[in-house]
């Protein structure tokens, strides 16, 4: 028999978590090394094919940003929630519903133009996050209902709302029908950081400075103590005079507005228009990142890049291996579960003992 | 006599710290064997060797002169050795008859067991009722729990961890009569105390434990309860100077603290309600909160403190100030301090590093030394820093590295820590629920000193402690909680520990006036 | 609404209750070992591609009943290692194995898409099912049908009256004492969980070889998670399981009639009943903040790591 226990560290060792994150990446690597020998294609050409060919050349690069651009604003969003112990996993929902808030001023009024649609449509798809968000955050704060549960259902109460808006009153009048709403206008459309060589949006830099500005709170802060505090013990937050119930409504509101940004600079940044699918998942896949960048907004960039290449690498391993564009799926999957098993690490020391079992003396013969 | 047990060079390390280094211990039949030390001597430990719960690193332990492995407590428990952790092993969501259904091998009907156990217990003065649940028991009622469970076992050796440090002293004096009667009929006791005078009248021999090392073996009747502790601590104990409590008092000064009709409703399933709470608190006094753990204690400390809020403001006064609705950091700023019990996850988070835990209860009443930038509230990490070293350096707390998260302290210096920044403030009300639980002899003797120091020097305290000895050593006056009521103050020099005890067991104040 | 109409919703909700009634029972037995596996989702879906995989290969519909179990318990194995083994946070673990669950099955499923299924055939049983009105009901269903009643009495028999119903309820009242009086809280936890797992498959396969007997990707559309919510509705007994269960049933099935009436409400809107009704529920059971308190495992979600 294989043993394993584990032996609580009595120092923390920084260095710890840098490498968990980089091993929890190896792991996963390794594992998608074997899936592809498995499914018959040759491993490395197919993790180069996966990995690295999508960031070869620049206007791919731009596609790697927009992707990244909703994982790592939702992502910095949802690591102040789990920092402070609320979780909300209906940011996919908060994502959606900041779409349609935003994209209400160009669906609905299409003649009103100029410069300040745009920032308006951001305000209100950032508010359009946030009350939505509001409403787990009350039922916790209000009846304790659970908040996973509840946040998860509203995702897909906000997944049909989206569907019925587009096929029934925000359908485009000449659209032929088709599910979608009519195109934004150019006034509404959110603009690309450099276009001569890609599409990649400004949504991309909100990312970045919501980031920063997220680090700089937790680290810096009152306000990231208190989310702390409160986060790894709520009775020591009560006693540190902190609101739970405050806190509660704060990391909602404040993970809801950025999905909604996120939302709102998808439509008008990359899509330019609503559909009734609008994300393959960037509200979950936000989840991975948060914990790939160790809840650390910094950190939180690199992983956001890292999972957007794996929807890129899907894509081309579509394209040029015949394989499944789920794998991206199964690959994202995978490195939530290495980068949790790796963070065990941090906090402990796993020992790995075989055990004989051999006795020296039985009881009821030796009395 | 027989030698029943036998353990030789048994040594146990948790990391860099040696917790049992090369331990002897011998048991005989029929006899109560004392296993003394400090808290963090090692006794823990050993037991829960001799219970499998732990496995020894190297050493023998033999049974009736035959070498055997504990595996695990179920082996234990077939060999005849029984345990009543000092943690109750219990369920508070299970019956009694549940409970002790889980640490029979062969279980029949839960009916007989309930049946056995209600038998064992006539036998031995240990009523109870096996249908009820756990968590609606008092803590007497569940360590009767525990003995009975034990006993069912028919164990030759039962091992006792601290148990009476849960009890009033009448409900200890019981306990004792039924562990003679059971030494009576044979069977061999473990006692593990840090209480000197019950060790002395209850048991034949005493090994005693210092930083996991035997230091001595002796007669504990021929010693002296100061022989003892010398041998125990390595060192004489300070004794606590105090001037008489006459200067201290003066009874016409206003109060600095005052409830006046606390009344607070159960929080929870388990918990306990307040009911009709009044202290008074002048400046130089020190109320000792004497009960048996789970009469309210904490959630007394709790009101106090204002982790619950009052409906009504005038339900608690800080220096003249009504103070009811406010939270924390509002009696804080009047001037109140507080520690609660629980140290990690209550008093200091244990992740973080010692500068931000000092910062955890002062980020509001020391707002400007701690805080800058305006509405971003940056926090003053150099500021910090220079409390923390002023702190570590007046309570004397032990801690390796520059600023280490608070789970690397050990128990004692983690609470120098807790208390010492509340010292650090020059608060005018000391509100602290057992301050010295847990923590090392000298340690305690520092921190009861620093009480009495910051009393003298013009604050009021209130300290809520199990420890008897600890309240009639430092407090001005000693009022009991009993079932979320609060007697009347007794002042100290009138007091009697019979007396004492008998409110703790629920006692009339009224009767137990005329009683003493 | 006549009689028989009546007795076709019912029939209907029958069905549709069951892989709700078999996965919140799998994850009761889980939570009452004190272990919160988020994973429900995610061991249907592996449950419901696996069952109709194996009914494929093998040419009936009774080898992905056995197979869909099998590879759910196998699933939840991953759960249980890093939860219990390493010590994992539950909830972001329970997470990663709801969205590689359905990572893994919407690419193993891929050629499975358009496939006509094997349906798993009704039993009925004789003379019972004559019986007017309920016989159908009651006694003319499928076979996981009969499994899950099966499994009602058996889990609430063995969580109240046996022995190692009783270690089960310790551990996830207080690990630590569990510890303390010698039992294994690890092994408790990684067979409950796997019981979980085993039933969340099973369920999966009801969905993919009863309900609609085929393969379509994310065909589990959140019932995994309505499982959880029906745990706490449900108080952690697992009589008021089964009360719960055909409450969701009905509204599932109460919307699909709305929709065949053409009643004039967009379908969305009754497709999203479910959702908004079970965050109702939610809410109405933990308003009750005492009961709930004292009914929730002590240790639900706390990971465990014990001296060495």
């Amino acid at each position: 028999m294989i043993k394993i226990s584990l032996e609580r560290r009595p120092t923390r060792i920084p260095l710890l978590g840098v490498i968990s994150p980089l091993l929890a990446l190896a792991i996963t690597l390794t594992i998608g090394a074997l899936m592809f020998a498995i499914l018959g294609e040759p491993p490395l050409e197919a993790l180069y094919v996966y990995f690295i060919e999508p960031v070869t050349e620049v206007w791919s690069i731009h596609e790697l940003l927009i992707k990244a651009t909703p994982l790592i604003l939702i992502a910095v969003g949802l690591a102040v929630c789990f920092s402070s112990n609320n979780w909300n996993i209906g940011a996919e929902g908060q994502f959606i519903m900041g779409a349609i808030a935003g994209s209400a001023l160009p669906v609905l009024l299409p003649d009103v133009t100029g410069p300040l649609v745009l920032p308006l449509m951001l305000i209100m798809g950032v508010a359009g996050g946030a009350a939505y968000a509001t409403i787990p955050a009350l039922l916790k704060a209000r009846f304790h209902t659970n908040e996973i549960l509840s946040s998860l259902m509203l995702v897909y109460v906000a997944q049909l709302f989206l569907d019925w808006i587009v096929r029934g009153p925000w359908r485009n009048p000449e659209g032929f029908n088709f599910p979608e709403t009519r195109r934004f206008h150019a006034d509404a459309i959110l603009p690309e950081i450099a276009s001569a060589s890609g599409r990649a949006h400004l949504g991309f830099v909100f990312a970045i400075i919501a980031a920063i500005a997220i680090w700089f709170m937790m680290s810096r802060t009152m306000k990231g103590f208190e989310i702390r505090v409160l986060g790894q013990s709520p009775r020591a937050g009560r006693f540190a005079g902190f609101s739970h119930r405050k806190m509660v409504f704060f990391a909602f509101l404040l993970s809801g507005g950025l999905a909604g940004l996120a939302g709102i600079s998808e439509v008008s940044g990359a899509i330019g228009q609503l559909r009734p699918t609008i994300s393959p998942g960037y509200g979950f896949t936000a989840i991975i990142v948060a914990f790939l960048g160790r809840l650390n907004p910094l950190g939180i960039i690199a992983a956001g890049l890292i999972l957007a290449l794996s929807y890129l690498g899907g894509e081309a391993a579509q394209i040029s291996l015949g394989v499944s564009n789920k794998v991206a799926a199964v690959f994202q999957g995978l490195i939530l579960f290495s980068v949790l098993s790796c963070d065990t690490l941090i906090n402990y020391k796993v020992k790995v003992t075989r055990t004989l079992s051999a006795r020296s003396a039985q009881p009821g013969n030796a009395s | 006599m027989t030698n029943l047990l036998r353990v030789q060079q048994i040594t146990k390390t948790f990391g860099p710290l040696k917790a049992n280094d090369s331990v002897d211990l011998d048991v005989d039949e029929g006899e109560i064997h004392a296993l003394l030390g400090e808290n963090g001597a090692g006794k823990s430990t050993l037991v829960k060797m001799l219970f499998g719960s732990l496995q020894p690193d190297s050493g023998t332990i033999s049974w009736r002169e035959n070498a055997i492995t504990i595996k695990n407590p179920s082996t234990a428990r077939a060999f005849g050795i029984g345990m009543v952790h000092q943690h109750f092993s219990l369920f508070d969501s299970l019956t009694v008859a549940e409970n002790i259904a889980l640490s029979l091998d062969d279980v029949g009907q839960l009916k007989d067991i309930a049946a056995k156990a209600k038998q064992l217990g006539k036998t031995y003065g240990l009523e109870l009722n096996p249908e009820a649940l756990v968590g609606d028991l008092s803590v007497g009622e569940r360590q009767r729990v525990e003995i009975i469970r034990c006993l069912l076992q028919r164990p030759d050796l039962i091992i006792l961890d601290e148990p009476t440090s849960v009890l009033t002293p009448q409900e200890a004096e019981r306990l004792f009569e039924t562990l003679r009667l059971l030494q009576s009929e044979g069977k061999a006791i473990l006692y593990i105390s840090h209480r000197l005078d019950e060790v002395k009248s209850l048991c034949d021999r005493a090994t005693i434990l210092r930083h996991g090392k035997v230091v001595a073996r002796c007669d504990p009747k021929k010693e002296t309860a100061k022989s003892l502790a010398a041998m125990m601590v390595g060192s004489d104990v300070e004794d606590i100077e105090r001037k008489s409590s006459t200067d201290m008092n003066s009874a016409k000064q206003s109060p600095v603290f005052a409830v006046q009709g606390l009344s607070q409703a159960p929080l929870g399933p388990f918990s306990i309600g307040l009911k009709e709470i009044n202290i008074r608190l002048r400046a130089g006094e020190i109320l000792g909160i004497a009960g048996v753990a789970g009469n309210g204690q904490s959630e007394l400390f709790d009101a106090l403190s204002g982790e619950e809020t009052q409906a009504q403001p005038a339900t608690i006064e800080i220096a003249g100030q009504s103070a009811g609705q406010l939270g924390p950091n509002g009696r804080r700023k009047l001037g109140a301090a507080f520690a609660p019990e629980e140290r990690m996850g209550h008093a200091a988070v244990g992740n973080m590093p010692l500068s931000e835990n000092v910062f955890l209860s002062r980020h509001a009443s020391d707002a400007s030394a701690y805080k800058g930038g305006g509405i971003l509230g940056m926090i003053r990490q150099s500021a910090l820093t220079k409390t923390l070293a002023r702190i570590v350096t007046t309570m004397d707390v032990r801690k390796t590295g520059n600023d280490p998260a608070a789970a690397t302290l050990s128990g004692g210096n983690l609470q120098k820590l807790v208390l010492g920044r509340e010292f650090d403030r020059k608060p005018r009300v000391l509100i602290f629920n057992q301050p010295t639980w847990g923590v090392d002899a000298g340690a305690a003797a520092r921190i009861r000193q620093t009480i009495i120091d910051a009393a003298q020097d013009g604050a009021a305290a209130l300290v809520i402690s199990q420890d008897l000895d600890e309240l009639f050593e430092i407090s001005t006056s000693i009022a009991v909680m009993h079932d979320g009521h609060l007697s009347a103050p007794i002042n100290t020099d009138k007091a009697t520990r019979n007396q004492i005890g008998l409110l703790m067991g629920g006692a009339d104040i009224a009767a137990v006036g005329e009683a003493a | 609404m006549t009689a028989t109409m009546i007795e076709a919703i019912l029939l209907t909700t029958m069905t549709a209750a069951t892989p709700l009634l078999l996965a919140a029972l799998g994850e009761l037995v889980v939570e009452r070992s004190g272990v919160l596996n988020l994973g429900v989702e995610g061991m249907m879906i592996v449950g419901a591609v696996s069952g109709f995989a194996a009914a494929q290969l093998a040419g009936s519909a009774w080898a992905g009943v056995l197979f869909a179990p099998i590879c759910g318990a196998l699933f939840s194995l991953l759960f249980a290692f890093l939860t219990v083994t390493l010590a994992t946070n539950q909830v972001a673990t329970g997470l990663s194995l709801t969205l590689l669950g359905l990572g893994v099955s919407g690419m193993a499923g891929e050629a499975f898409i358009g496939l006509p299924g094997i349906k798993l055939e009704d039993i009925s049983i004789p003379v019972l099912v004559d019986i007017p009105f309920v016989g159908e009901i009651l006694f003319g269903q499928d076979p996981i049908f009969y499994i899950a009643m099966a499994l009602l009495v058996g889990v609430n028999w063995f969580i109240f009256k046996t022995k190692p119903g009783l270690v089960l309820r310790s551990v996830g009242d207080n690990h630590v004492s569990a510890h303390a009086l010698g039992i294994n809280v690890a092994r408790v936890r990684y067979l409950a969980i796997m019981f979980g797992g085993a039933c969340a498959g099973l369920a999966g396969a009801h969905l993919s070889l009863v309900y609609t007997p085929q393969w379509v990707e994310n065909m589990t559309a959140g019932r995994g998670w309505i499982a959880l919510a029906l745990v706490v509705f449900a108080s952690w007994l697992p009589w008021r399981v089964l009360a719960g269960a055909y409450l969701f049933g009905g509204i599932t099935i109460l919307q699909f009639h709305a929709q065949a009436q053409g009643i004039a409400i967009p379908s969305q809107f009754l497709s999203a009943l479910p959702y908004v009704a079970t965050i109702v529920v939610l809410v109405l059971i933990s308003a009750n903040r005492r009961m709930t308190m004292k009914n929730t495992p002590a240790m639900l979600g706390r990971p465990f790591v014990p001296d060495t």
